[in-house]
């Protein structure tokens, strides 16, 4: 009885929650993905690896619903968002990160995160004009989630800064919470630890483990440092030049013929280099 | 004066997200209330009094713009022609239905609304300086309608004459009358505004502004978002109107040429953009500068010009002075009027023991 439990939840987890299949986009002649598939099991952590130009933030957007694939289909849960726009992918519960941070610069760090409450509150001109009543009962629902949030990631005595005034890993902390602000199913991180000393890539290390692990986020990101996206990875896909070359666990993956090859470069083209 | 923080202590998340946290600011807000309402119709000659309801008007118009190109960041140039859609809607209603004006005054709104979202559909596909374009276009589309059907604008030089807003029986006609009618709708202006701001749709307009990308990333649907702004900015820019026409008894779209769009913008940028506050400093400041300039002239020039050359001068003047604060304050204070206020708030804000 006790292991069938287990074996639910196991089974649970495994269930495939979004699914890219056989994805494509050109600009122009420019094939920025091509080809691509990748199921992501329900609360898992997969990274995205990969030389620059390999696609990776392209198939971040066509999640998002900011690009839209010329072939392919993206579902979340058994539903097609392949044609969705980033508001109604946002809606759903896909929640995003930005490469180079993109925070509401004159805003404070409270309403920048209360912004990413935006989808689940529902305040309309009306009420919000009138404030008193409706809209201010709501505000102050949930702006206890979005302490809860600041208190999250060590926030407290920056939340009526303006994000402006931050330093850059503080920054990326406050992405982090607007996208948690949106209770998301599925987080899209793009380099989260990208320009970051050690000490702040182990922080955003453990915020990303305790969102998996606290609220079951599945999580998928892209990233550079090699020995975080090996620690804290339960699958790695490896892109090169728009496709994906490889995608297993990371014992799998570092030890794949073609990620070595993408990486290092094959044995003959390193003694090419060498002449 | 001293909006000092020192000793203030929240205890609920209600009283950190009021509108005006601080004690000393709800009595500074009690002492302007008893100002206007009971020193200020007492104390001012009639000639101030009119000056002041061209204020009052000029502050709704203005926070209204504000809330489009301030808060938003899409800028209008066509807001005269907004405020003349609500000014001739209501006048129609008013002649032709007798409406009285709690009626003609939204319903002004919600017409020179309509007209909004319409000249706000580009906005989803162009920004910035050709968005103003197509604003400036709407500008002259709407004077041209307006000149040329008669229907609209009641045939005799394009103008409608209005009868005098009547308040529970009451004619107002003089100017501390219409001080009071006024007064009400800029406050209630300056009250929404302050609310809208504060609660989601209003962080969701300022997202748009910094960031849309971003802003659509989060769930914000922008193109809908971007229609809301030009739907309210061009309500209050139609109300602006129908008070307009009350105020002259005349709905004439004379008074709502490309000077007018103009001087709104001026307002909001002197003041600073994206504030209440400097929106009403900055429609205070355009609206009482000609008048200013003109007296300050008449008493003082005289020394140096003749009266002749006087009455030549001011009105150049006005526009002198007028392009030489807008660059000023671009160049040294982009943030406005309001800017200077905050410095010398914040200066008091720990006061006394600012170190």
């Amino acid at each position: 009885m006790a292991t069938n439990a287990i074996e639910a939840i196991a089974g649970e987890r495994r269930r495939v929650q979004l699914a890219v299949s056989g994805v494509s986009k050109h600009f122009g002649g420019l094939c920025a993905v091509e080809d691509v598939s990748l199921s992501v099991a329900a609360g898992s952590i997969t990274s995205i690896i990969g030389p620059n130009g390999a696609g990776k933030t392209s198939l971040l957007n066509m999640i998002s619903g900011v690009y839209k694939p010329d072939t392919g289909t993206i579902t979340l849960e058994g539903r097609d968002i392949t044609r969705a726009r980033p508001s109604e992918v946002a809606a759903l519960g896909v929640a995003r990160t930005f490469q180079n941070i993109a925070l509401f610069g004159g805003m404070t760090v409270l309403d920048n995160i209360m912004l990413g409450r935006h989808v689940r509150m529902k305040s309309g001109i009306l009420s919000s004009v009138i404030y008193w009543g409706l809209a201010q009962r709501e505000e102050v629902a949930h702006r206890a989630r979005v302490e809860e949030l600041i208190e999250f990631l060590q926030l407290q005595d920056l939340r009526k800064q303006p994000t402006s005034a931050l330093a850059y890993g503080l920054r990326k902390r406050v992405e982090l919470g607007r996208a948690l602000a949106l209770d998301p199913k599925v987080l899209l991180l793009d380099e989260p630890m990208g320009g970051m000393n050690q000490e702040e890539k182990e922080d955003m290390a453990r915020y990303i483990l305790d969102v998996n692990g606290a609220w079951g986020t599945t999580i998928i990101l892209i990233e550079h440092d090699m020995a975080v996206v090996m620690d804290i990875s339960d699958r790695v896909a490896v892109f090169d030049r728009g496709r994906k070359i490889a995608d297993g666990t990371p014992g799998e993956v570092q030890r794949d013929r073609a990620v070595i090859a993408a990486y290092l470069g094959t044995r003959q083209e390193r003694a090419e280099a060498a002449e | 004066m001293f909006h000092s923080e020192t000793g203030v202590f929240k205890t609920s998340y209600a009283a950190d997200m009021a509108l005006f946290p601080l004690p000393v600011a709800r009595w500074a807000i009690a002492g302007l209330a008893a100002l206007f309402v009971g020193v200020v119709p007492l104390m001012f000659t009639p000639y101030l009094m009119t000056l002041l309801n061209l204020v009052l008007i000029a502050v709704v118009g203005a926070i209204g713009l504000g809330i489009l190109t301030g808060y938003t960041g899409q800028i209008s140039i066509g807001h005269g022609g907004f405020m003349s859609v609500g000014a001739y809607t209501a006048a129609n209603l008013i002649v032709r239905l007798g409406l009285p004006f709690w009626l003609a005054i939204p319903a002004g709104g919600l017409m020179a609304a309509l007209i909004g979202i319409v000249v706000g559909i580009p906005s989803l596909r162009i920004k910035g300086i050709y968005l103003a374009v197509a604003t400036l276009a709407s500008q002259f589309i709407i004077e041209w309608t307006i000149n040329h059907v008669t229907w609209i604008s009641g045939g005799i030089e394009a103008s409608i004459q209005v009868p005098p807003p009547s308040v529970f029986g009451w004619k107002l006609q003089s100017p501390v009358q219409l001080y009071f009618f006024l007064l009400f709708f800029a406050v209630l202006a300056i009250v929404a505004t302050l609310n809208l701001m504060r609660s989601r749709i209003g962080r969701a307009f300022i997202a748009i502004r910094d960031q849309d990308i971003a802003a659509e990333i989060i769930g914000i649907d922008i193109f809908r978002y971007k229609l809301y702004a030009f739907a309210i900015s061009s309500f209050y820019a139609g109300v602006t109107g129908v008070l307009y026409t009350y105020y002259l008894g005349i709905a004439n779209y004379e008074q709502f040429g490309i000077d007018v769009s103009i001087n709104y913008l001026a307002m909001i940028i002197i003041g600073g953009l994206g504030s209440v506050l400097g929106a009403v400093l900055g429609a205070a400041f355009i609206t009482i500068l000609p008048e200013a300039t003109r007296l300050f002239l008449t008493d003082f020039g005289g020394a140096l010009f003749s009266p002749d050359t006087i009455r030549r001068l001011v009105p150049n003047l006005t526009l002198i002075l007028f392009g030489g604060l807008i660059i000023f304050f671009l160049i040294v204070e982009p943030e406005g009027l309001n800017r200077l206020w905050r410095n010398i708030r914040n200066y008091f804000r720990f006061w006394p023991f600012s170190y």
